[in-house]
């Protein structure tokens, strides 16, 4: 009988549009027709406020590292940083993150960038050309995770630490051309430590609190690959101070640069440098710098060559690079979603593949053309491999016309790590003059780990006289 | 440029150089930014209409109850019997038992108002997102149940992870003035 049913029903509706098959039927006065309930959004003041705690954050951050100075107010800090941006707001949006709305702001058409987003991208970067990279030490979630877990750091070679620092920049490039070319937030994606703070949602739990409800309901799950990543990232914290911090974080390359220029920073000693040497070992990051000795001529003119040499190999570097990437271009626009459904809708209409997947279901679904679709990747596969000619972009756009070879963004990125690679060989060849024991101004992150090493600063908490027993410095 | 004092150096004078310069393009970039930002705020939210039901919201979502739940458009509904949203293909017996429902958390209610008309509602505390009733509504009723992302519980990640497995690409931000995209009925 109900089969029957169902036959004349599928019969019926087959000549029926998709919609509205069945006219809503016409009740007696007596039925009140319930309406669709539309829970509303969060407060508008909400991302405001978490702005305005933001900001607080970041002075009290600079107070406490370039005033205050003591370690422990630093941590307390972060530890409220860690409690309110971490856990209670869920980690979203964070500076890091919004790296990706503002590129997306400047390079997508059409996106439009919340004010409060712009405000939470620029606030650290301004702090940091104001009073150095406090941000990282008092303000950051993901630094305050790490740092706690830091239980046993080893330092790490120099060699390894400046190689391994140049992921960061490759991270920060392949992030803003992914925004570039709409294949989405990778920095988001991949951020390890949002899973943790998922894993505790402070906010969700006091909202079901507040209602009397039970809060296992809110109980939030990361996936479990990036669960995975976090357990592998705290691991390794517990003996290598900071990794993320140090060698991947897009934005510690942007707060590096300004901390360099900064008009205030951290310093080891709050007066003059003596010279004790007992801050040298201070420092998990390796970011204390040594007085300079003064270099025998030889060795000067043997550093003036390898500067030579590091200037020579910049082009070379740079055009190896950009050949490079080039090479990676079609490999990289597969990251974006379209060129991945093309290639699967190519291979399935070639009967290579067996079978359809979700998304070419539901692309078959669509009105739109396999040609369309096909279009549609090819333009995006040039952005990444052959986009514009490539002395229009070496001219930065002022000359027009066609000539030279095309280039597209894997290109840019491949010559922008060849051009980042050259550029730290050169930093290395120079030889920089110190008199003192100073933090190095890009990799200090203001954590205040130093200041309880410097006999200096322990005269000054207790208001005392220095006393520095020679005897012990040689 | 030189002074025995120190204060003048190339050096010196180089950097308050570069920081004018750094103050200079962060304040310009403030400037950029702010152009082009609207000052409102936006939500990621379904376009029902171009949603397959393919049940990834269920599973996708970084809560572990998803903040995708099945909102119903009342008056879209044809009130029907055989309703292929509450029942599964086939079902034994067109009443409310379990072996009879296509919910597997039993979210709708079924009620008769009068012949034949029954009326759908959904129980938002046992609704999970999975789609089910909204794909058997679809196939072959009116469409009035459709997947919406519910902004009491929607945490609203910077990226969306249920936007990123969404095969139909269907989840997108939109303006949190206009939270939803709704269904109505067709004049």
């Amino acid at each position: 009988m109900i089969s029957v049913l169902a036959v004349a029903l599928a019969a019926c509706t087959a000549a029926a549009t998709a919609q509205q098959r069945f006219p809503p039927p016409e009740f007696e006065p007596t039925y009140h027709q319930p309406p669709t309930t539309y829970p509303p959004t969060g407060p508008p003041w909400a991302d405001w406020a978490d702005l305005g705690v933001l900001a607080g954050l970041l002075v009290a951050a600079a107070v406490l590292s370039l005033r205050f100075r003591r370690r422990w107010a630093i941590v307390a800090l972060s530890v409220v940083a860690l409690l309110y941006l971490g856990f209670y707001r869920g980690g979203c949006v964070c500076p890091i993150g919004a790296i990706q709305n503002v590129a997306a702001a400047l390079l997508v058409k059409d996106y439009v960038l919340p004010l409060t987003v712009a405000g939470f991208f620029l606030l650290p970067l301004l702090f940091s050309l104001i009073s150095g990279r406090s941000f990282c030490a008092g303000v950051c979630p993901l630094g305050a995770v790490q740092d706690l877990v830091a239980v046993k750091p080893l330092s790490v070679p120099a060699w390894l630490d400046e190689s391994l620092g140049l992921l960061a920049y490759v991270y920060l490039g392949a992030a803003v051309m992914f925004v570039a070319a709409g294949a989405g937030f990778f920095i988001c994606q991949y951020d390890p430590f949002v899973s943790i703070f998922r894993l505790v949602p402070l906010g969700k739990m006091l909202e079901g609190a507040a209602r009397r409800e039970p809060v296992d309901v809110y109980a939030v799950s990361g996936r479990i690959d990036t669960l995975l990543l976090a357990a592998a990232f705290v691991a390794t914290g517990l003996f290598v101070a900071r990794p993320y911090c140090r060698w991947l974080c897009p934005y510690g390359v942007l707060l590096g640069w300004l901390s360099k220029l900064s008009f205030w920073r951290v310093t080891v000693t709050p007066e003059d440098c003596v010279k004790c040497r007992l801050c040298e070992d201070a420092c998990p990051f390796g970011a204390i710098r040594k007085p300079s000795a003064e270099a025998p001529s030889r060795q000067r003119l043997r550093g003036k060559a390898a500067l030579l040499a590091a200037m020579g190999l910049l082009p070379v570097l740079l055009v190896g690079g950009g050949l490079l990437g080039g090479l990676l271009g079609p490999g990289m626009a597969r990251a974006h979603w379209t060129v991945r459904l093309a290639d699967r809708i190519r291979d399935e209409d070639a009967g290579t593949v067996k079978g359809a997947t979700d998304e070419s279901k539901a692309f078959r679904e669509t009105a739109r053309t396999s040609a369309e679709l096909f279009a549609e990747a090819d333009g995006i596969v040039a952005q990444f491999d052959a986009k514009w000619p490539l002395t229009r972009v070496v001219s930065l756009g002022l000359a027009g016309g066609s000539r030279g070879p095309r280039v597209g963004m894997a290109h840019l990125l491949g010559a922008l790590v060849g051009l980042v690679i050259g550029l730290k060989l050169i930093g290395l060849t120079v030889r920089r003059r110190t008199s003192d024991y100073e933090p190095d101004r890009f990799s200090c992150l203001s954590c205040g780990r130093c200041f309880a090493y410097c006999p200096i600063e322990q005269a000054r908490r207790k208001g005392s006289e220095v006393v520095i027993d020679e005897a012990k410095i040689k | 440029m030189t002074t025995p004092g120190g204060k003048h150096t190339r050096r010196a004078v180089l950097r308050r150089g570069l920081q004018g310069a750094c103050a200079l393009g962060l304040g310009g970039s403030v400037a950029a930014l702010a152009s082009r930002s609207g000052a409102g705020e936006t939500v990621w939210q379904i376009d029902p209409y171009k949603c397959t039901q393919c049940g990834k919201c269920e599973t996708n979502c970084v809560l572990e109850t998803s903040a995708v739940k099945c909102l119903h458009a009342f008056a879209m509904c044809g009130y029907c019997d055989l309703c292929t949203g509450y029942f599964v293909a086939e079902p034994p017996q067109l009443n409310t038992g379990a072996e009879n429902q296509l919910c597997p958390t039993g979210a709708i209610t079924r009620k008769f108002v009068e012949d034949p008309y029954y009326e759908y509602t959904i129980d938002e505390e046992l609704c999970t997102g999975c789609g089910k009733c909204v794909k058997g509504c679809a196939a072959f009723g009116n469409g009035s149940l459709f997947l919406q992302i519910r902004h009491d519980r929607c945490i609203n990640c910077n990226e969306c992870a249920i936007a990123v497995a969404c095969p139909a690409q269907a989840i997108r931000r939109i303006p949190a003035s206009q939270a939803y995209i709704r269904k109505e009925a067709k004049e």
